[in-house]
């Protein structure tokens, strides 16, 4: 099975280290990763310039609209994906089921997210990342539950905002909550970080570590409600590594040109006239719902913790 | 030149590494995402990331780009292409119709080793840099599978080619900005101070795996 960390090859080299797997988000840093249900979407994805795409059966609006069980997608939807594409294809494991995540490994997928907008598979306990050899991305809403998976080995973290709302509120809320505290604890005293790393439910070692360096130790992008070029820049401004756009694009009435808009603004997202010039004459954007108007079960974010 | 100002490419990738890590070796960094940041550089370094993004800062600037990169290094410029910075720097991209700058002369083979669980790290001897191993990390990496006659191969993994020199232009298809090991970015620095040719070349050669 490939799930052993850090195997050895026979010439010296070694898979699946720490390092190996944190160096993979590394390099999409500044890039939009989006979410392909086929590989026709994927290859649209690619053409615009996505920097990754993401695998999954439905996209999040859709698995809010149809309701049920949301698993990990058809293995064969997912190898259809990764032969249409030269660029990373990452897919989806329900939080908490590792032989979902076992089993993407297997298909050569190239990072995994455990995912809130699937259903759970365990409502305590999430994976255990540091067996796999392949990179986890995970969803936070504040720097605790950052900690915690990262602690847990995820090698990238994302905000989880609303996904499939086409609202971008709570995507805001949680880089806010996450950069936020990081710029708290840059000023703490060092004698309060271990209360603060019990108030918060995360490692000591980690608070400690990311009080010295001014940032997570993992790259952290920004998902959940992301629809527009406007919206991408407004989370690279607040300060995350890249971002992930769900139903934003193929739920909109011109996906390529969308899907291209977003990849630049997020590129210039410093440069309101690039900005403007790559918003004008998108077409329909997403049919967005507010995150407000969802009662407290179709609530995503709320799921792992 | 003392104190250069070193371009990285920010369209995509982990130019802030590039960045940080050129500027450890005592050099002064800058982020290009217009054809104008290209002017005023001393030197340009093409980060990791995805190559198919980087076309589009081409297609952004009306395909000015790459003539621009062609101009700078004509002129002497140093250029260094990290991983995916090495495919946009090849003349021959194996396997596919992509577009590049071709100011090296090598044919590389994108994702060879294939995916991620497949990404490794592992210690080379670049003699260049002294006795110490160099950590070499990488992901979904290319491989340059020939060169041509001006190229200088400075190291290989398994028989492949992992970093090599043509004149002002260098490649590396991993990436020494994501360690603290700074000898990669300090021998480019010196490129940019002895622009000149490199002292010997070693013939073609052809490697297949």
């Amino acid at each position: 099975m490939a799930t052993k960390q850090a195997e050895k090859k026979q010439d010296g080299a070694q898979v699946g280290t720490e390092r190996v797997k944190k160096a993979l988000p590394q390099m999409l840093k500044g890039g939009v990763i989006m979410d392909v249900v086929n590989a026709e979407q994927a290859k649209i994805a690619e053409e615009s310039g996505a920097c990754a795409v993401m695998a999954l059966e439905r996209v999040p609006a859709d698995i809010r609209a149809d309701g049920g069980v949301a698993r990990m997608s058809d293995p064969e939807l997912v190898s259809k994906i990764i032969e249409s594409v030269s660029i990373p294809v990452m897919a989806k494991a329900r939080i908490g089921h590792f032989v979902e995540a076992q089993i993407l490994e297997s298909l050569g997928v190239d990072c995994i997210d455990e995912s809130e907008v699937l259903t759970p598979a365990d409502e305590e306990f999430h994976i255990d990342k540091h067996k796999f050899t392949i990179p986890f991305v995970c969803g936070a809403r504040n720097l605790g539950e950052a900690l915690r998976r990262i602690g847990e080995g995820a090698a990238m973290m994302r905000t989880k905002g609303e996904a499939g709302t086409g609202d971008v509120v709570e995507a805001v809320r949680h880089a806010r909550a996450i950069l936020g505290a990081i710029k708290k604890l840059q000023v703490m005293p060092d004698e309060e970080l271990m209360t603060y790393a019990r108030d918060l439910g995360a490692p000591y070692e980690l608070v400690k570590k990311v009080k010295e360096e001014g940032k997570l130790p993992v790259v952290n992008f920004a998902a959940g409600g992301i629809a527009t070029p406007a919206d991408a820049a407004l989370l690279m401004q607040l300060g995350v590594d890249g971002v992930f756009v769900g139903s934003g694009i193929f739920k909109s009435g011109n996906p390529l040109k969308r899907a291209q808009a977003i990849v630049k603004a997020t590129t210039y997202f410093n440069d309101p006239e690039v900005l403007a010039d790559v918003s004008r004459n998108l077409g329909e954007p997403m049919v967005g719902r507010t995150a407000q108007s969802l009662s407290p079960e179709e609530t995503l974010a709320v799921r792992g913790w | 030149m003392s104190n250069p100002l070193v371009g990285v490419l920010a369209i995509q990738g982990d130019f802030a590494e590039h960045r940080h890590a050129i500027e450890q070796a005592g050099a002064r960094s800058a982020e290009i995402r217009h054809l104008r940041d290209l002017e005023k550089i001393d030197a340009l370094i093409i980060p990791g990331g995805e190559s198919t993004t980087i076309n589009k800062f081409d297609d952004n600037f009306g395909g000015q780009v790459f003539a621009t990169l062609n101009d700078c290094a004509k002129n002497g410029m140093p250029i260094y292409g990290t991983c995916m910075g090495s495919i946009v720097l090849a003349t021959h991209i194996e396997g596919r119709e992509q577009r590049s700058t071709g100011l090296m002369d090598i044919t590389v083979r994108r994702n060879a080793y294939g995916p991620q669980k497949k990404s490794f790290e592992t210690y080379l001897d670049i003699k260049e840099l002294g006795a110490e191993p160099f950590l070499a990390i990488f992901i979904r990496a290319p491989q340059i599978v020939s060169v041509g006659s001006g190229v200088t191969v400075m190291a290989t993994v398994n028989d492949t080619i992992a970093m090599a020199r043509q004149k002002n232009i260098l490649v590396t298809t991993f990436h020494p900005e994501i360690t603290s090991d700074m000898r990669v970015h300090e021998y480019f620095l010196s490129m940019i101070k002895k622009p000149e040719a490199p002292a010997t070349a070693t013939p073609a050669l052809a490697l297949s795996k």
